[in-house]
């Protein structure tokens, strides 16, 4: 019955790795392995064999592998990767290392800005200038390129970026500097900034072609043992990876481009909130995952994820803001908070309670896993509110230490604030709801999104603790838990479409545009993006195209997205777009400039295959009913700031229909749902949670 | 409700009027239309009551509107009293005596109703593109020169924006729907913060900002005076001489820690400039502040109680209080070095604890060009800047700025609208002031025109003659010098022709160093000299290090040449 339609998604995380099989005939079996960071091919390649034997499965009946992983993240994180050479425009080898010349955190005296990828001696110079337009100043002296060969050679250089000035405009120079390197030096790995990052800021583009670089051997290399591996299992299907755009791309391109792989994991929980949002017809959400460290946010609005050209990776001075490395890539616009489970707690000069980011991590880990920590973590406080329940948790492999959490709460908070430990819980809970109901906040503003009326997905460890709570801070009344939450990155996976984005920056004034103007651009960006799918997708799928135009008043420096509907140039011309325009600009600022001039600056056009959605099992006996259930504990609500002896549910006693009200708590071996006072939960078709706030008689 | 649930209700109210000024500056930056907006960040916005002390202030890039703005509105509430305010009115200046120091900033407050009931009012500033009169030239012999003056008025009246107003100041600036477009984000930033309010006080049922606002500021002052405590109490005196623009310039401070807070007094400095860079007393008041807060106490948020622990006095009419109608346009001249003269006093009370001298002043590059043939003509300022001091324990960070934060302006941004073509912009080799700690590197920028045609400098450069001074026996930074390619001298200020074809070479001052150069790890000066910060004759020369032809270190040879001197 699943003759050759089965699918493996493997996510590699930095303490688990995920993996999900979907048996292509409803049914899922998924589980969690040890990441073995020396060779991570290992865990997947055993996880996989244990799934395989769980499930009965036949390797020749898997005819796809999706692929996820952090390990790019790390390497950039840990500096493990490879030994870069940079090619520059004579005049701009310290471009990299000049980077932005401001100071991101301006009162501190102390501040510091992370080394460059490539050190000062190994920013190399060649003669050749373009200008802004591409055209050419000074022609490229083949010469001084050959002559950097010996340097290469003798510095053991594993791998080569190149970024000239505006080659954003012009690749030509760029493209034979690559050429007079490739004659020379046959296997070294080139990355031309222009191919990775076809946009203008010189440090933005540089910054993203050394990263390609410095991860690139360690990304092959691994990519090619793993699809080895899985061959001599003897899987059939090929390997697709999964790109930071939520789309899929194959062995080949991420080969080539592994900087587009960053954040793969967050990418692959946004395409399954996305998927749930489409099904259950939800046409305004929000994303909420929370981890041990982090927190991410991701706005979804009819079924898409808000998407974006940038990142920055590898905050490395108190992961603030501008002390990491910009990437310029298509990326799933996540907004990523220092506020996980395992976030510290503390008392700050104004005697406030202060949450992260430093995080207790996995080790020693909240003071109540009882290994060593002594600080108050956001799971301690947790504890002590009754979000959790004890005796479930982890599946009952971790026994919460419930005096360590209290002692570590008066210690770190209650003896400098006069709180006890109740109120020393409730602070911490409530700021550190607070921060990411802040940074949803502001996430919105800058998208020109609001927030009430949405609907959040919440999954990842610790975030069904803080759904509700948030949400009631953010006027959201509608909060959604899926199945299988713990895993929902590796089942985004395979929820995810083949697709490339491709990108110009072209400088056009809305008045000189027209239909012949912009069908230069986008064909040569469609020829681009189609032949980048097609080696994942196969020569006949279906394929479909999304334009994005970024498109500001001249003169600005910030641009709104203005999506472009195909054949509207042709039909309404100028005014169809200028209207477009307008609205996106009103919807962001609450007002229009009348008189300006309007530009294009960057173009993006987006091909992908029609996404395959597995077969979820669907109950049809759906009937409400009262759930049971299996014990009571205090519990404190924080928005009545009140204790209620709550009930205590298991989520694998609930069937579909189930229906219960708040305060409770909904466990499962990898998280606890918290329901607030207020609040009903229901469990739906699919097996979802669905939490509904019955304020004002909804 | 118990008082430690209130108390953690305060704390969240806290940390989103905070978000909400974050998301009103924000909106400002991505609305607005100039390079030191969009780019730099050079913006602020602040929550404030209805006696107009500031209770919440977005973190942006510039310390220069930090105190200047929280006091501007008092300035607006003394024009027009809260009572005479009506709801849908909207307030603005750019008086450099009441706002924040010159025209070419403009500033606007919006006052907040519930229930037809003033509860707070919202105000930002941004630096627009072009204010008319001279533009960024600090030539004029008075601030009439300087462009277009703005008193204290109303830009909305009951909703409706004073078309008068716009009519008057697109009739007086050079690029009308520009300047026009940041009027409009800076009404529309208010108006979003204002959203915001009323969403916290609609959830915590809230009629004004009284009792939330009194604990703020009652918190703040205390942890302010509690990290004032700590210091060391008495006067400590500093001077520093600057270049100036027709003669160099002495900035003397006197600061004392008492009891009540910090007071700097700048007695003694030198009298104001025939020039504009004079700085007007908020101005000042807001670098010297940000100068004590940034080494006493750099977490606490800026609010009214925070800053009010820091008083400044200066003479009257003197270049750090210069009084109307004095030319102040280019006031950040004098403004960006007060926390290094700051510093200096604090060196005497703590020990090991305060940087080096930074090079204060932004390098900033204002060139402009005629049209000529296809090419239309130009008026751009593009941010740069030299080396920042060396930290007691860390270098300094070479081309960074220091007081100001902002960001510079990508080479190919600048080039795609100008025809400004720059050859070079790389670190400069040896400018880092010499210590154990070493200053951060200036940085050379050489600039040319595509277009056929001569540019026109508007030079306002400082750290030409007076280089930024080392401490603990650190060296100075490297001094600035601008040049033709052509070999010719180019004066630091005013301005200049660079001839068609010929091109300027600008080499950017480096910070100073901290501690002697001779006790800087060998392995250091090995390391900057492999990477080319620092040559090898000044690893020998200054730090006392023998690099040897392979680019090793010499162990034997450096500990003999540091042994005998």
């Amino acid at each position: 019955m699943n003759k050759g339609n089965a699918r493996l998604a493997v996510d590699i995380g930095g303490t688990f790795t995920d993996i999900v099989l979907d048996t292509g005939t409803g049914t899922f079996v998924s589980g969690k392995y040890l990441t073995t960071h020396a060779a991570p091919e290992k865990a997947v390649l055993a996880g996989i064999g244990d799934l395989i034997g769980k499930s009965g499965v036949k390797p020749e009946d898997i005819r796809l592998v999706v692929h996820g992983t952090t390990l790019a993240t790390n390497a950039l994180i840990e500096r493990k990767g490879a030994k870069v050479a940079l090619i520059t425009t004579e005049g701009f080898r310290d471009s990299l290392e000049i980077a932005y010349e401001h100071r991101f955190e301006v009162s501190d005296l102390h501040m510091v800005r992370p080394a460059p990828l490539v050190p000062r001696n190994l920013r190399l110079e060649v003669k050749e200038r373009l200008a802004a337009d591409g055209s050419v100043l000074i022609a490229l002296d083949e010469q001084s390129v050959r002559d950097l060969v010996p340097l290469l050679v003798a510095e053991e250089i594993e791998a080569v970026a190149v970024c000239f000035l505006h080659s954003y405009a012009n690749g030509d120079h760029e493209r034979r500097a690559g050429e007079i390197l490739r004659e020379a030096l046959p296997d070294m790995r080139i990355t031309l900034s222009h191919d990775i990052c076809p946009e203008i800021r010189e440090f933005e583009r540089g910054s993203t072609a050394c990263a390609n670089a410095y991860v690139q051997p360690i990304m092959e290399s691994y990519l090619q043992r793993l699809a080895q591996g899985v061959a001599a299992i003897g899987i059939p299907g090929h390997v697709m990876l999964m790109m930071s755009s939520g789309g899929l791309t194959s062995l080949e391109v991420a080969c080539r481009q592994p900087i587009k792989l960053v954040e793969s994991g967050p990418a692959g929980g946004a395409v399954l909130a996305a998927h749930i949002a489409t099904t259950l017809g939800i046409d305004d959400a929000i994303a909420f995952d929370m981890g041990g460290t982090t927190a991410k946010l991701v706005l979804i609005d009819h079924g898409m994820p808000h998407h974006s050209r940038h990142l920055e990776v590898a905050r490395a001075y108190r992961f603030l803001k501008g002390s990491g490395m910009p990437l310029r890539v298509p990326v799933i616009d996540l907004v990523e908070i220092g506020a996980g489970g395992g976030s510290l707690g503390h008392v700050d000069a104004l005697g406030r309670v202060a949450v992260g980011p430093e995080s207790a991590g996995s080790e020693p880990g909240p003071a109540s896993y009882g290994r060593g920590g002594t600080k108050p973590a956001v799971t301690d406080a947790d504890l002590i509110l009754g979000r959790i329940d004890t005796a479930s948790f982890a599946g009952g492999s971790i026994r919460l230490d419930m005096p360590a959490a209290e002692k570590a709460l008066l210690d770190g908070v209650g003896s400098a604030t006069g709180m006890d430990v109740r109120t020393s819980a409730i602070a911490i809970a409530e700021v550190v709801d607070e921060n990411m109901a802040n940074a949803a906040r502001v996430h919105a503003t800058d998208n020109g999104a609001e927030l009430e009326g949405r609907t959040m997905i919440a999954f990842g460890g610790a975030a069904p603790m803080h759904a509700a709570r948030i949400a009631q801070k953010l006027g959201i009344d509608k909060v959604i838990i899926p199945k299988g939450a713990g895993v929902g990155s590796a089942h985004g996976f395979l929820l995810a479409p083949v697709a490339y984005e491709a990108v110009r920056t072209r400088l056009v004034p809305l008045a000189g545009l027209d239909a012949i103007t912009a069908g230069s651009i986008l064909a040569e960006m469609r020829t681009e993006a189609e032949n980048f799918v097609r080696l994942g997708a196969g020569k006949d799928a279906p394929l479909r195209q999304d334009v994005s135009v970024y498109m500001r008043y001249r003169g600005q420096g910030h641009e709104v997205a203005v999506s472009l509907p195909e054949g509207l140039l042709e039909t309404e011309g100028q005014s169809g777009i200028r209207r477009l325009f307008e609205a996106e600009y009103h919807r962001h600022f609450g007002r229009i400039i009348p008189r300006m001039e309007i530009e294009c600056l960057t173009w993006t056009l987006t091909v992908s295959a029609v996404a395959e959605i597995p077969v979820i099992a669907e109950s049809t006996n759906a009937v409400a009913q009262p759930a049971s259930p299996s014990g009571t504990q205090t519990m404190v609500d924080l928005a009545a700031m009140k204790d209620f002896e709550g009930a205590i549910f298991q989520r694998s006693g609930l069937s579909t229909g189930a229906t219960l009200a708040g305060p409770a708590v909904i466990a499962e071996a990898e998280t606890n749902t918290a329901v607030p006072l207020g609040f009903s939960a229901t469990v739906d078709r699919w097996g979802n949670i669905v939490m509904q706030n019955q304020r004002d008689g909804q | 409700m118990t008082t430690a649930t209130r108390d953690i209700q305060l704390q969240v109210i806290w940390s989103r009027l905070i978000a909400a000024v974050e998301e009103q500056a924000r909106s400002l930056i991505r609305a607005g239309f100039s390079t030191s907006t969009r780019e730099a960040g050079d913006v602020s916005a602040g929550v404030f009551n209805v006696r107009g002390e500031m209770l919440a202030q977005a973190v942006t890039g510039t310390p220069g509107h930090i105190n200047s703005m929280a006091r501007s509105v008092r300035h607006f509430l003394t024009e027009y009293p809260i009572e005479t305010m009506a709801e849908g009115d909207v307030f603005i200046t750019n008086d450099p005596w009441k706002a924040t120091g010159h025209l070419s900033d403009l500033s606007v407050v919006t006052p907040i109703y519930r229930a037809g009931k003033p509860v707070a009012l919202f105000a930002c500033t941004t630096h627009v593109v072009d204010i008319g009169g001279n533009g960024p030239s600090p030539e004029s012999r008075d601030v009439y020169g300087e462009g277009l003056f703005i008193p204290i008025m109303k830009i909305a009246e009951r909703g409706e924006m004073n078309e008068h107003l716009l009519k008057i100041v697109r009739a007086n600036v050079k690029e009308p729907v520009q300047v026009e477009g940041d009027i409009f984000a800076l009404v529309s930033c208010n108006e979003i913060g204002g959203r915001r309010l009323q969403k916290i006080m609609d959830e915590y049922g809230l009629e004004d900002l009284e009792e939330t606002g009194k604990a703020i500021l009652t918190r703040s002052h205390k942890a302010m005076m509690d990290a004032i405590a700590k210091l060391p109490r008495g006067t400590w005196r500093n001077h520093m001489r600057i270049d100036g623009y027709e003669a160099p310039i002495d900035l003397h401070a006197a600061v004392t820690v008492d009891e009540i807070g910090v007071h700097i007094d700048l007695d003694g400095t030198s009298p104001a400039s025939r020039f504009g860079i004079n700085c007007p007393m908020c101005y000042t008041e807001a670098y010297a502040a940000f100068g004590v807060k940034c080494l006493v106490a750099p977490s606490l948020p800026n609010n009214a109680a925070t800053l009010g622990c820091i008083t400044v006095t200066a003479p009257e009419d003197c270049i750090a209080n210069a009084s109307f109608p004095r030319p102040v346009v280019a006031r950040s001249t004098i403004g960006m070095f007060l926390p290094d003269l700051v510093f200096g006093c604090f060196e005497q009370a703590l020990d090991d604890f305060v940087p080096a001298e930074s090079t204060g002043t932004l390098w900033n590059v204002r060139l402009g060009a005629a049209a000529h043939g296809q090419q239309r003509g130009f008026m751009v300022t593009t941010f740069h800047s030299g080396g920042a001091g060396a930290r007691p324990r860390i270098d300094g960070l070479s081309a960074t700025p220091f007081p100001s934060g902002i960001r510079n302006v990508p080479v190919e941004v600048t080039e795609a609208i100008t025809s400004l073509v720059i050859w070079k912009k790389e670190l400069r080799q040896d400018s880092g002031g010499a210590g154990r700690q070493r200053g951060g590197l200036g940085q050379t920028m050489v600039i040319g025109n595509r277009a056929e045609a001569p540019l026109t400098l508007y030079a306002r450069y400082e750290r030409v003659e007076n280089p930024a001074k080392g401490r603990k026996g650190g060296l100075p930074g490297g001094l600035g010098r601008l040049t033709l390619g052509s070999g010719a001298k180019v004066k630091a200020k005013g301005i200049q022709i660079i001839p068609e074809h010929d091109r300027l070479v600008i080499d950017m001052p480096g910070g100073g160093g901290y501690g002697r150069a001779e006790e800087r790890d060998p392995a250091s000066v090995v390391e900057d000299v492999r990477l080319g910060y620092v040559t090898a004759d000044n690893a020998l020369n200054l730090y006392k290090v023998v690099v040897d032809g392979s680019g090793a270190l010499d162990g034997e040879a450096t500990a003999l040449l540091r042994a005998t001197g």
